[in-house]
Order: C-alpha cells, then structure tokens, then sequence
C-alpha cells in the first residue's frame, strides 16, 4: 500500500527485535472478544486514478451549471491561485499546531498577521487565531461576555443569521444563560425602541449582525449605546467580511465575532471556514481560542509564541475559557494571503464591486411586475425581495432554466413567507443578472 | 552539533520581516476584472455614516512580494513532509495528496450549504459514504458528521448523552473523567453543563475498576474515556466498566483520539461504547494546518439516534436526504452543516485502504512496539503495561542530571524531529510521550531511535549541551513569560 513505507523484510526484521512472532502478539492486551477476525466491510482499495474517478462522479450530480444567487452566510467571492499555491505548501499544510516555537515561526508569524489584519478590519484592540466559525465565535463571545459581566441575560436581535442564534440555543440551553429576541422594524434594522425597552442591569450582552441577515446595516454607534446605558456588552456579529472595505467598523462593539470564509476560502458545501473573535485589550484575559503573541529569543531575536495559554483547555481543563483545542488555522491563513494580496485598495475596489452589482440587481428585479423590496435601510450586497406569491415556486421555476433563485426566508421568518434573500457578488456577470430578471419574470407570469 | 546527527545539517534560510512593514502606498497584488454594471457611491447609498475610509496601516504589496514572503515563512516550519512527528494522541501521519485533490474539484470546492438538495446528491453521497465507513469501523448504529473538531465532538456526545438521561426523568449532574484524559474533556463537560469529577487511575495507569464501583452513583451520567489510554493501553476490564455504567443508569463515552491503535482490529461498539468521537485530522489523514481545520464526527448506538443534530442524515427510497427538523434533536452545533471538505479528504484516505485498513493500524503498532523496545533501556518506563500505538516514557533518569523532558525535546529538535509530546499525560511526571503513525518508514524510526540514544548519553555526559538547545534553530528558547506579561498581540505602525 503505497502510504506504507515498509517492505515484509522490514517488517520481518522489527518484529525480530521486539521479540514478537507476529503482529498479532502486538494486540494481545486486547481481549479475544473484542478483536475482529474479518476484514472490514468499507469500500475500495482504491488507486489514484480511481479516487479522483469517483469523487468526480459525484461533483457532476451537483450544481455545476447552475447560477447561484445565494449568500446568507456564505458568499462565492474570487479567490487567487497564489493563495492556493501557499496553502498547498507542505510546511503550512501538513504542520502542526506551534507549540514548538522554534520550528513553527512560519505559523507564529503568519498567525500574529492574521491577528493584526482582523484588528485593523474590526478596528478592535486584540483578535485570536480563530474559531471554529463565524456562529461558534458568536456563541463564544456571549459566554465570553456573561464571563466579563457575571449576568446571564442576553438579547439577540432576530436579524442575527438564524443559525448562530439555533447554535447559541444548544450552548445556552445547558448554562443558565436566558436568551431573548428583539424585533425588526420595516427598515429591515434592528427596532431601537424594542431594544430600548428590553435591556435592563440583569443583560449581559446584546447581538447584532451588521450587516444583518436580511443584508441590510446596523445602526451601531445607537445600538451600542442603548446597550452600554445599561452596562451591558454589545457583541457584533459579520457574516460577510468583505461589507467592512468601505462600511464603517463597528469600533463601538466590545466584542465583534466575525466569519472570515469571504476572504479565500470557497463554499465548499458548509465549511471548513474561519471564524475569528476580536475584542478590547481589556478583556484578553477572558478571550477563548489560541493567541500568537511576539517575544525575543535568548540572543535578542524577534520571534512569536502561542500566549496567555493559562485559559486554554491544555492548561486549565475545567476551568479553561473554551473547549476549544484544533481551530481553523489552514483557513485563517488562507484569509491572511488573501487580504494581503488584496492589500488597501484591492479591497475597497472588491466592496465597492459588491455594491455595484447588488445595487444594478436589485433595480433590474424592481422592474419585474409583482416583485418590490420591503426593506428601506442600507444594503451591501444582499437584500430581500417580496413577490406575489410563494418564493418557492417561483424558484422551482428558476431551477429549471439553471438558476438557484432567492433563499427563501419563510421557513426561520414565519411573517416573511413570499420573501427571500438574494446576494450578488463580483463574480456575478451582468447577463447573468439580465437572465434572472427575464426569469424571475417568466416565473411570476405562470399560471398558479 | 554533534557528528553522531544523521538526519539533518545546517542550512541558510532567508530572513522575513511582517508584510506591513514592506508596504508601500499604492501597490496591490490582485487585479479585479472591469465592472460591467454602473458603479454606487458608497456615501450616496449608505450615508456617510456608515461609510468608512480606506483601513489604516492594511498591507500594500505586490503579488510577488506576497508570495515570497508565505514561502519564505513556510521555509520556518518543520511538517509531516519533512519528516516524523512522534507526537503521542496526535497521530501525525502522511497527509495523501489526492485528498487536497479531489477537494477542490468544481461541483465539490463551489457548493453551496442551501443550495436545494435536489442539485446535492453528489455532496450527500459522499456524506452517506462516509457515515457508512465511520460506523462499520467503529461498530457503532449512527452518526453525525457535524462538530469541527474532536472538542465539538466531545460537547456533541455529552448534550447526546444529557437529552436521552432527561427523556428518561434525570439529567444527572456528574462526569467521571479519568486524570490521565486530555484538556478538552473537563473543559467540555463544564460547557455542557455538567460537573467534573476526576477519577484516579491506579497503579497501572488504567481504571481502578472497583473504585469505580463506588464512583458510579445515581447522580453519575457518564464517564469520558480514551481508550487505548493516553499511555497508549488498552482497558483490559472495558467490558466490566461499561457494565458498571450500564448497572447504574450510565453512558459510557470513549474519546477517539487514539483510533489509529484500532481501525480494523477492534471496534468501540462490540466492547459498550454507547457514544464516542472521532478525529479525523488524526486516525483519517485530514491535514493539520498548523492547527486546524479538523472536524470530529460522533458515533452513537440506537438509544441516543433520536436525538442527534440536525440536520440529520436519513436514507428516503434509497436517496440521502438531510432531516432538517426533528423535535427530538439537541439542536446545531454549528452553522452551515459540516466541514464538509475536511470530510471529503478523510473518505478519500479510507477508499484508498478499504477493508486494508487493519494494514496501517498494525504498522503503527510495530512502529510504536519498536520504539519502546529500542529506548527502555536509556529512558524510564514508568509502566510495564503493554502499550499498542503509542509509548509513554519519563524523564527520571535524565533528572539525575538537571536533564528535564523539554530540554530532552528541545535537543531532539537539532537532530531534525519535531518532539514528542512533552509533560502530558499529567500523571507522568515528566512525560515524553511518543507515537510514530504507521506513516513513518523503518529507516526514519531507526533515526529516531539513534538521535534519542545520543541525547540519552548527552544528557549523562554534557548536560549542559541538552539544557541549552536548541543550538540550529533561527531562534531559541523564546521568551514565554515575557510575552505572557507584557503580550503584544498586533503589530502597530
């Protein structure tokens, strides 16, 4: 088997030494009982050759062919071939996690990059080596605040994405923690007045998303406001990283619990993706996940470390401010080579693409008889669309002639059933654009 | 250095400063294409008030400047590619290139989580392929494909284990989690809302099964285990500790770390593990990264089935089908479903062995058997148990010396390894915790052996030698109290 490097001599040779006849003497501390006699049952041995042949059979009973007008977390960006060419670089692909300092600069370097970047994205003080993802950064920043505030009370705006506020429920479910959802006004932002009334000294944190599931901006200096009036923590949630190249940062947020998976890293049906938190110096100690810090060595010489390691699980066990021990370091690198390729101006040139196309698809749908935008606040590059009737059969309609139409928001949103969610990126073509308003249209005009 | 290191010389490597201090305005490293639709002004579409200027201090650098400088950095690493890991519980073995491969085809890279599962039966066929392997390994009845890591698997189980106790009228309050056992499991067991009640092993470094009898009351819901143990042995009385568990009312959940000691040889589910995770940047092959991604599947018998989370994968006419609700479920861990490409790279590995999968779990065992038998008699062996894939020795004779287990580890580095696991389990005092993997070739074990004798005679003749390395590195023994003092923790301009 070609990933064994051991010839039967060899093999042969080291039982000899040992002094064992045969392998099986090597498992003998496991009971008869338990030891199998038959080989598994598992597909293959495959070559090379085969596994490719087979995983290429299953990529053609996807989406290939199809346009996709999805967002809502995930967002088909470019990616660069130089970030690729990076990752695939064995040292960084195949490496472990650098707790060996000195045979791990490359990571601890490119880790304290990472930090840096999100910090100047975020305009927060400190970030860590990521999270799991953008809604186990977002759980982890509300026990991180309920940690810092002693209170257990948190709001959750209902236009935080409906996944982080499910994955919040499980966590929450079994620590005390009493979460609570605040409404949406018909500008699609949060509703200031319900928030107003809602936050009291027993609210440990109130979540936004900006922009917010329905693509629309939060107001967050007023957010922030209501919250700190009370001295509870804002956390601010970012599902789509590349808005932050020309919206402002949310700098008023204690804690910001961002997705980095728009910035290189692709679809790839759910993940892997990275998810970072990034917060004020003041509450570093509080922080989960790993942190790179910079340090000199015996002659003098920079170099970087994993720090601050007494809140982390290997240290602390039960008292450990996360469980959280493998992270997303492959894609967080993969966001560093990005945004460095992208550099000041690639970025902003990026966020204002998305906002060109967003703004053009948005006014060409407006055209099409029956459909109308509820919404008044400010998009990015998502927004939601109202049509006369279900979103689903007319997206039955659009699968036909190749599109994946507006996600429909009906099923986490029970007042918003003939609306969905569209997104538009760089990557959508202008007569893509033109063809799904032409079907969109053809769609309303079947007969029900 | 010393003439006796075989498997690794000096070498110039360039030196690399951050990419924001080789910034200069106005360069870039990506070009967009033209846009072809009216361009927006930012302020005439938000407001000013929420447009921002362009981001203070972000890198300016050409595409070529980029990458020099990842290549550079990544010249600073040691990897699997270059050579042994012999990390104990991190089973550090050959990442197989197809895997990366057939990830990042079109039609498997491009897919989107919502996308309707009529344009995904290509995705949930390699879900179903990969649940049916994982649970014919593991003898277990169902599975979820969900956690990002062995961390998330391990919150998955306890939540499983705490939904079933409280459908039967008891939550419970405890968990038994053995002191030998990894961080994760306490701080685990704490998110999941229970108390952590650490149990003693014995004086074999296993379960103390009749204190165990006395350990297990009502309030007790389950124990946390890795078997083989992080001493790399197996629980000869797992059969009686899943019984005593079972007696009371209890689970018992198994930490998969160390599968690599069993795929094809032993499976958790005929020996009453009611639920375990997986890791599958460990026993299947998924890549590291420098610490991640990896995901951490569970595996649960029939009674905890109902209340997986969702969504769950069902078979509806023979066709994989995502179940997106089920009032039964503990809920998402996570959003988006899964790491699915991390579960692409590990069915890759497991279809390149198939039922040949035994071969690789019994040249680990070699390896590790190997090893013991060429180093006990330089390094302490605090227990004579047998161990299967890893091997745990102690520092105690190299102490005599002044000689501790990270200096050990630190002189290994100049003999072209990466340590071993240093200080862990917690009840070896001064652990040097090894395993090898089935991916390393007789010749790199012998190497291995060879640089751990010489740093044993080291240690007895030159202490001071061994204290003070690493002597070939770019840097040594960087200042960790410093940075944890004083953290800076960004670079500033």
């Amino acid at each position: 088997m070609r990933y064994l490097p051991k010839s039967f001599s060899e093999r042969q040779a080291m039982l000899a030494a040992i002094g064992a006849k045969s392998i099986d003497e090597l498992f003998a501390s496991i009971p008869t009982e338990y030891r199998l006699k038959e080989p598994l049952n598992l597909p293959g041995p495959l070559s090379e050759a085969e596994i490719i042949s087979w995983f290429r059979t299953r990529a053609g009973n996807n989406s290939v062919g199809y346009t996709s007008f999805l967002g809502a977390g995930v967002y088909d960006h470019l990616r660069s071939v130089v970030t690729d060419t990076i990752l695939q670089r064995g040292e960084f692909l195949t490496s472990y996690t650098p707790y060996q300092a000195e045979i791990s600069q490359g990571t601890l370097q490119s880790i304290f990059e990472f930090q840096t970047l999100v910090c100047q994205l975020t305009g927060q003080e400190v970030a860590n080596a990521s999270m799991w993802d953008g809604s186990t950064a977002t759980t982890e920043a509300v026990l991180m605040a309920e940690r810092l505030t002693r209170r257990h009370r948190v709001l959750v705006a209902r236009t935080l994405h409906p996944e982080h506020r499910q994955v919040l429920g499980t966590y929450a479910r079994n620590l005390g923690l009493k979460i609570e959802e605040f409404a949406y006004s018909d500008s699609g932002q949060i509703d200031e007045a319900a928030l107003t009334a809602a936050v009291d000294d027993e609210t440990a944190a109130v979540v936004v998303q900006s922009p917010n599931f329905f693509g629309v901006l939060e107001r967050i200096p007023a957010i922030a406001d209501i919250a700190h009036s009370k001295q509870a923590l804002l956390i601010v949630a970012v599902a789509e990283a590349v808005s932050i190249g020309i919206v402002r940062p949310p700098v008023e947020a204690d804690i910001v619990a961002m997705e980095t998976q728009s910035f290189g890293m692709a679809p790839s049906y759910g993940g892997p993706y990275a998810g970072v938190i990034a917060t004020r110096e003041q509450f570093v100690r509080q922080m989960p996940g790993r942190l790179a810090g910079q340090t000199t060595d015996i002659e003098g010489h920079r170099g970087f470390v994993l720090t601050l390691a007494t809140r982390e699980q290997h240290i602390r066990r039960e008292k450990a401010t996360s469980n959280i021990c493998t992270n997303q370091a492959l894609c967080a690198l993969a966001a560093t080579v990005h945004l460095c390729l992208l550099g000041k101006e690639g970025l902003r040139e990026l966020a204002l693409q998305n906002l060109a196309k967003a703004r053009f698809t948005a006014a060409e749908l407006a055209k099409v008889p029956g459909v109308r935008l509820p919404f008044s606040g400010p998009y990015f590059n998502e927004f939601v669309i109202e049509l006369p009737r279900s979103v689903r059969i007319a997206n039955d309609s659009l699968l036909r002639e190749k599109i994946i139409g507006p996600l429909p928001l009906g099923p986490w949103y029970p007042e918003q059933t003939k609306r969905g969610l569209v997104c538009v990126t760089e990557t959508m073509p202008r007569a893509e654009i033109e063809r799904l308003a032409a079907a969109l249209g053809r769609a309303l005009a079947l007969p029900i | 250095m010393n003439d006796k290191i075989k498997k690794a010389r000096r070498h110039v490597s360039q030196n690399e400063g951050l990419i924001f201090e080789k910034s200069a305005p106005g360069k870039r490293g990506i070009e967009l294409p033209p846009l072809d639709v009216p361009a927006v002004d930012p302020s005439a579409a938000f407001g000013a008030e929420f447009v921002r200027d362009s981001v203070f201090g972000f890198p300016e650098v050409s595409e070529v400047e980029v990458l020099r400088h990842f290549t550079r950095l990544s010249t600073w690493n040691y990897a699997i590619d270059l050579g042994m890991y012999p990390l104990g519980s991190c089973t550090m073995k050959y990442n197989p290139r197809v895997n990366e491969f057939v990830a990042r085809l079109d039609g498997i890279a491009t897919e989107h989580p919502f996308q309707p599962q009529t344009v995904s039966h290509g995705c949930l066929e390699i879900m179903r392929t990969l649940q049916n392997c994982l649970l014919e390994i593991t003898g277990m009845d169902a599975c979820t494909l969900q956690p990002s890591a062995g961390a998330q698997g391990e919150l998955t189980g306890l939540l499983l284990i705490r939904a079933y106790l409280e459908s039967k009228g008891d939550a419970r309050r405890k968990i038994l989690i053995p002191d030998s056992a990894h961080g994760t499991n306490p701080a685990t067991a704490v998110i999941a809302g229970y108390e952590v009640e650490n149990i003693r092993s014995d004086s074999n470094g296993q379960i103390d099964v009749e204190a165990l009898k006395q350990e297990v009351q009502d309030d007790v819901a389950a124990l946390m285990l890795t078997n083989p143990s992080t001493l790399g042995v197996f629980e000869p009385r797992i059969g009686e500790i899943a019984d005593i568990l079972h007696q009371r009312g209890a689970l018992l959940y198994m930490d998969g770390a160390n599968m690599n000691a069993l795929a094809g040889v032993s499976r958790p589910g005929d020996f009453g593990v009611d639920v375990m995770h997986l890791n599958l940047h460990k026993t299947f092959s998924t890549p590291h990264g420098g610490g991640g991604p990896g995901a951490g599947p569970v595996l649960v018998k029939r009674i905890l089935e109902p209340f997986l989370p969702v969504p769950v994968l069902v078979e509806k006419n023979g066709q994989p089908v995502l179940e997106v609700h089920r009032h039964t479920s503990i809920g998402r861990l996570r959003a988006f479903g899964s790491n699915f490409g991390v579960l692409v790279r590990a069915l890759a590995y497991i279809l390149a062995y198939g039922p040949g999968i035994r071969q690789a779990t019994e040249d680990a065992v070699l390896n590790s058997n190997y090893i013991r038998k060429r180093l006990k008699d330089v390094y302490d062996l605090p227990y004579e148990s047998t161990s299967i894939h890893e091997v745990v020795f102690s520092d105690a004779r190299q102490k005599k010396n002044g000689v501790n287990t990270m200096d050990i580890a630190k002189r290994l580095i100049d003999y072209g390894f990466h340590p071993y696991t240093t200080a862990f389990p917690l009840i070896v005092p001064g652990a040097l915790m090894i395993e090898p993997t089935e991916s390393e070739s007789k010749e790199e074990c012998d190497l291995f052996v060879d640089a751990m004798r010489a740093i044993a005679e080291e240690a007895a003749t030159n202490p001071d030698l061994v204290k003070t390395a690493p002597h070939s590195t770019r840097v040594s023994r960087l200042d960790e109290v410093a940075a944890a003092r004083k953290p800076i923790l960004r670079w500033k301009p």
